[in-house]
């Protein structure tokens, strides 16, 4: 699943760097190095997501997205931002950004939060208020918060159960542990020790164990995804 | 003093003027007879003369020489019988029909009275002048000497030497006043100093060892030709390495951004006690794997103004490291309530844990940066947990209590108690 990226963003080294990493994992991608190149790009090239520095020369990142989003340009957009905290967070996202990613990053987070911005972007992938999650034989109702597992019942504490829910909402696609820890318990930092593998354990214990085959799976270097081995590219 | 004279001057000479409209020219010379007559010490001189010099009556032998002032005032010095020099006297004249009349006091000792004191207060005002000269010099060379003195000891401080101090001379005026303040000033500004030195000095050397190590990895990986499994392995342990040397970096930022005290703006009500059985949550099953109890006691109601995502940073801070410490089968307690003061009960967030805990002398220690209390750094973690908490705090005004949980460590964090009206800033 190949996807069209805009990269802007000032630095020219570390655009090349993610634009060549963005390559090998087999995205197209192009560079624009200052806010009017890139809005002028944006606007005449369809891509499936742009990643948006915040400081940029010239017109700034946030003006980007949100001249993009005036004109209708519904294209999702990360944000890229040496400035961490919630404040900054928050403006990146009013004004119309869809992610916020702090540097220095992981190139694996990256990645995974790219693919997981382009498959909210798909309509179909998370259509509506579907009240039935299903990947392979595992299905979950959300209604009645009830998970089977080849028409088996499974019992899950509600914490797993919104673990595997946000897994399932992102089938076949990588999500690291603090995406999860952001989706799941709404806290964006890093805690010292990765709590997250413990709960991923867990659940495995009760949608795996008993089942083949086993459909969490670890990414080395990256995090967790849902996905049936004879899959995975 | 003239004036009043001239007054009681004038008020006699009404007097006499009515006589002579009564009594006529012989009348009024009868009445100057008289009180001439009782002037034996010639304080006072009366004369009454016709219109042609001829003395009718009067203590005086012949009009005086006598300096003429406006409206029939005058001014004269005679040497009367029996007196030791001229006196002055101060008069007036009235011309009446057929004669001219004169009433004048002797004015010479209220004169005298008048210089003496014009004198004195002269005298009294330029001696005053003179030693308030004098005094305010003195008062500003020693003003001067004393701002001199800060003057020094800040230049010297400035050249480098942080350890110095402005001496206080004891007298609790202004002036020590302000040497005690700027004392107070150094102290702090050495103290961060002093701070700032020994993180710099962490910083080097908690950042510096994973990226020497990162280097001489890659270096002895260029020199010899390495299959491609091998390369990959010594990239993904260089990865690794970046990824801690980025977490300890973020640590740090984050503990910059708590002490710069900024973020109020998504300040919100934070409920501790969900806080506390959130994290509890989070960390349950890490607990259960190391087979330790992991229990949350959530009072209602035990609420703060906050930023969630710090005190949640704090707290899980906090747990990892109450389950770090403590041994197999040892209990972590999270607890959120209200400290019983003697005013309104303030919010208490809780960990305690039962593994070695800190002696007392190493919990201020414990709470600086890259401190690490077991000497040979075994246990994984960067050394910033605890100051990100203390951090924290203080961002919340509330302060880092480090107590002994017989056995084990107690961290509380107690929180300002909320005003009695509900405000924003609490």
């Amino acid at each position: 699943m190949d996807m069209r990226i805009l990269v802007i963003e000032d630095d020219v080294a570390a655009a090349t760097y993610m634009a060549r990493g963005l390559e090998e994992s087999g995205h197209n991608v192009s560079v624009a190095h200052d806010g009017r190149e890139g809005l002028m790009l944006a606007a005449a090239h369809d891509f499936d997501v742009l990643v948006v520095d915040r400081m940029l020369p010239g017109l700034d990142g946030l003006s980007v997205i949100q001249t993009l989003r005036a004109t209708g340009n519904r294209t999702p957009v990360l944000v890229l931002s040496a400035l961490g905290n919630v404040d900054d967070r928050v403006k990146g996202l009013n004004a119309g950004g869809d992610d916020y990613l702090v540097k220095p990053y992981a190139f694996s987070e990256l990645i995974a939060r790219l693919e997981a911005l382009t498959r909210r972007g798909q309509p179909g992938a998370e259509a509506g208020p579907a009240t039935t999650l299903r990947y392979a034989d595992l299905t979950m109702d959300l209604l009645a918060r009830r998970v089977e597992r080849r028409g088996k019942r499974i019992d899950l504490q509600p914490r797993e159960f919104r673990l595997l829910e946000v897994l399932l909402r992102h089938p076949e696609q990588v999500l690291t542990r603090t995406m999860l820890l952001e989706k799941v318990w709404d806290y964006r930092f890093d805690p010292q020790t990765n709590i997250i593998d413990v709960h991923i354990s867990r659940l495995r214990q009760k949608i795996d164990r008993d089942f083949e085959p086993p459909l969490i799976q670890t990414v080395r270097g990256a995090g967790y995804a849902l996905r049936v081995p004879d899959q995975a590219a | 003093m003239e004036r009043q004279t001239e007054e009681t001057i004038e008020a006699e000479l009404q007097g006499l003027r009515e006589q002579y409209r009564d009594l006529g020219i012989f009348g009024l010379g009868r009445i100057i007879a008289q009180r001439a007559a009782a002037e034996t010490e010639m304080e006072s001189i009366y004369l009454l003369i016709d219109d042609e010099g001829w003395t009718i009556a009067g203590n005086l032998d012949a009009w005086p020489e006598a300096e003429d002032l406006v409206t029939n005032r005058v001014r004269f010095a005679i040497e009367p019988s029996g007196s030791l020099g001229p006196r002055r006297f101060l008069g007036r004249t009235v011309e009446l029909d057929d004669a001219r009349l004169l009433v004048a006091r002797d004015v010479e000792d209220k004169l005298r009275t008048q210089a003496l004191l014009v004198n004195a207060i002269g005298l009294g005002s330029g001696l005053m002048l003179i030693f308030g000269v004098i005094g305010g010099f003195v008062m500003s060379r020693w003003m001067l000497s004393r701002i001199e003195t800060i003057n020094r000891t800040t230049e010297q401080i400035m050249e480098g030497d942080l350890g110095r101090r402005i001496t206080v001379e004891g007298s609790g005026d202004e002036f020590d006043e302000l040497a005690s303040n700027l004392n107070a000033m150094l102290e702090r500004i050495e103290r961060l100093m002093a701070g700032m030195r020994e993180v710099t000095d962490n910083i080097a050397h908690d950042l510096r060892t994973p990226l020497s190590r990162l280097r001489s990895r890659l270096e002895v990986a260029l020199m010899n030709e390495i299959d491609p499994a091998t390369a990959r392995r010594l990239l993904e342990e260089t990865v690794a390495d970046a990824e801690g040397l980025i977490a300890t970096f973020n640590a740090l930022l984050s503990i910059a951004r708590a002490e710069a005290g900024e973020q109020r703006a998504s300040w919100e009500q934070v409920d501790l006690g969900l806080l506390v059985q959130d994290i509890q949550e989070l960390y349950e099953p890490l607990a259960e794997e190391r087979e330790i109890e992991l229990c949350a006691i959530a009072d209602p109601e035990v609420v703060v103004m906050g930023n969630r995502q710090m005190l949640a940073q704090a707290l899980v801070n906090l747990a990892d490291n109450a389950i770090k410490y403590s041994p197999e089968g040892g209990r972590v307690t999270l607890q959120a309530t209200h400290l019983a003061t003697a005013g309104r009960p303030a919010p208490l967030l809780r960990v305690a844990d039962t593994g070695p805990g800190i002696p007392p002398e190493l919990r201020t220690k414990a709470l600086e940066r890259f401190v690490r209390l077991d000497p040979d750094r075994s246990t994984p973690g960067n050394g910033l947990g605890l100051s990100l908490v203390n951090a924290v705090a203080q961002l919340h005004n509330a302060t880092l209590e480090l107590a002994d949980n017989q056995p084990g460590l107690e961290v509380s964090l107690v929180f300002a108690a909320p005003p009695a009206a509900r405000t924003a800033d609490a």
